[in-house]
């Protein structure tokens, strides 16, 4: 109880700290917002022109497969690495007022929250442009989104913790990220692998993610109750290591920042 | 009236010293390998315990690094004593640094809500309160101008009227009325005159003991982390000054 009374004290401020987010990032560029929708239509672009003739026989409609499995990934990508540096780049605040900390990591992952909503638009328009039929299974998006929420909220506390000890993790990150990409089939299908490399992926939580995805937007299906059930076993698992780890380690951030 | 609002119960606070500062993982795990992650204990904080009853105004003085701010920031819950503990009963406007957590690149108004929301303060309280906000801070001609064009002073001016817009029960002053020019400081000092008469508990660091004397009517000395006396302001004030 006393937790959630607190947290709705500082209701207030998550929404100004992802508000500033927000500001300060589409302040910077003249196009702004549309400067976002802009971007994963390009990377699409240039992904699509490179990759469909490879992989043209094993996938359909190869724009929208893209845009589904980068739409996942970027939103895991980039919300837990905000999350990591939350910390770090909050140490002035965090070393003069008291807060709840956990805002921090959670403000960043909700700012990348509202940038997937451009990189959604981007994924509408391709949709239409390719003419791809869509039913009512697609606002069962928000399953697949509000799993890799929880999952980057999860991994990016641990990473926020880890990163005020060691701040070389972020270059580290950087690396893992790039080989995580790989690991994910963004621009590949599943079925080209060799069964050895196919079992890494498969276990790869955003694979789950990517597939959910596609399954809702792509291929008009519901998924199946045994897909959410793994989706919240992965979720949780990182959540509760997450909140564990940075409420254990919360009250020494300051004597390392 | 006699009802304490700040107990300080034989307070240390511990901070590490490490002879190199290893904050990266390989130089952890190299200094790890050689045994070389050495450290010196240091007691910023010994034993301190004091108490504050509502309604009082207490200063707290002390030559630098005498553990003041430290103090301060155990109080506001910024950090946690390592030994001790310390209890509050109300709400708390702490005025560390004034200004923390203004986003530079903001404009004063969003500041405002910024920062009031950083202090826990309610968003209605803080949009009804914007023109006082600006007026008593005197910056109606910046409002819509970023922070990063003001001068230090100004950034202060507007820390302080926000921090102030609200009547907490404890306010927590570090040394922040020092840097306004003299009309301002002697308008913030008006400001919390009006705090006190209203039943606002008060702990101010100040070096200007003029200063502690004029506001406050007890006060504590701090030695290099020790509490050296507790009392009456004038007797405290006497012992610094010859310290
Ligand atoms: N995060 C920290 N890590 C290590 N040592 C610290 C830290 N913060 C403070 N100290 C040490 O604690 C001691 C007390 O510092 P503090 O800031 O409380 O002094 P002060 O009384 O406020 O001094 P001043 O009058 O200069 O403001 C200092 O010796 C300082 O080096
Ligand atoms: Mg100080």
């Amino acid at each position: 109880m006393r937790y959630i009374e607190n947290f709705k004290k500082y209701l207030p401020l998550l929404q100004e700290l992802v508000s500033r987010d927000l500001k300060t990032k589409y302040r910077r560029s003249a196009l702004g917002f549309l400067w976002t929708v802009l971007n994963p239509l390009g990377m699409m672009l240039v992904l699509t022109v490179v990759f469909s003739t490879v992989f043209q026989q094993s996938i359909d409609n190869f724009p929208v497969y893209l845009m589904c499995g980068q739409l996942i990934f970027n939103f895991y990508n980039e919300s837990s690495s905000m999350a990591m540096n939350s910390i770090v780049d909050n140490a002035a605040l965090i070393k003069k007022v008291y807060l709840p900390k956990y805002l921090f990591p959670m403000s960043r992952v909700c700012s990348a929250l509202v940038n997937v909503l451009t990189s959604f638009i981007a994924l509408l328009i391709v949709i239409l442009i390719t003419q791809t039929p869509i039913t009512w299974t697609i606002f069962l998006v928000v399953f697949p989104i509000f799993y890799t929420l929880l999952f980057s909220l999860g991994a990016g506390m641990i990473l926020s913790v880890m990163t005020v000890s060691f701040r070389d993790i972020k270059h580290l990150y950087g690396v893992i990220t790039t080989a995580w990409m790989y690991l994910t089939p963004i621009f590949y299908p599943m079925s080209m692998l060799p069964a050895k490399l196919a079992s890494i992926v498969q276990k790869n939580p955003l694979t789950i993610f990517v597939d959910m995805m596609r399954m809702v937007v792509l291929y008009n299906k519901v998924p199946p109750v045994i897909m959410h059930a793994k989706c919240w076993l992965v979720c949780g698992v990182v959540v509760v290591i997450g909140f564990v780890m940075f409420k254990k380690k919360q009250d020494t951030f300051i004597l390392k920042l | 009236m006699s009802e304490n609002v700040i107990e300080v119960n034989d307070v240390s606070m511990e901070f590490r010293l490490y002879k190199e500062k290893v904050d990266s993982l390989k130089e952890y795990a190299i200094k790890r390998l050689k045994h070389e992650l050495e450290y010196d204990n240091f007691w910023a904080l010994k034993n301190v315990s004091f108490e504050v009853k509502k309604g009082e105004a207490v200063g707290l003085v002390g030559r630098n690094g005498s553990g003041k701010s430290t103090m301060l920031k155990v109080i506001a819950g910024v950090l946690k004593p390592t030994l001790g503990s310390v209890r509050i009963a109300g709400s708390i406007a702490p005025m560390i640094e004034l200004g923390a957590g203004f986003d530079f690149d903001l404009t004063a108004r969003e500041n405002i809500f910024l920062n009031g929301a950083i202090l826990g303060y309610p968003r209605e309280m803080l949009e009804e309160n914007v023109e006082n906000i600006i007026k008593f801070a005197e910056l109606e001609k910046f409002i819509d101008v970023p922070v990063k064009n003001f001068s230090s002073g100004m950034v202060t001016r507007l820390g302080f009227s926000i921090a102030t817009v609200y009547q907490p029960d404890i306010l927590i002053v570090d040394e922040i009325l020092s840097v306004g020019d003299f009309k301002f400081q002697n308008k913030c000092e008006e400001r919390i005159q009006e705090m006190l008469e209203k039943g606002t508990t008060l702990l101010l660091v100040s070096h200007s003991t003029e200063q502690v004397r004029r506001v406050c009517d007890k006060a504590v000395l701090l030695y290099n982390g020790n509490m050296l006396l507790n009392g009456n302001v004038d007797e405290v004030c006497n012992l610094y000054t010859t310290l």
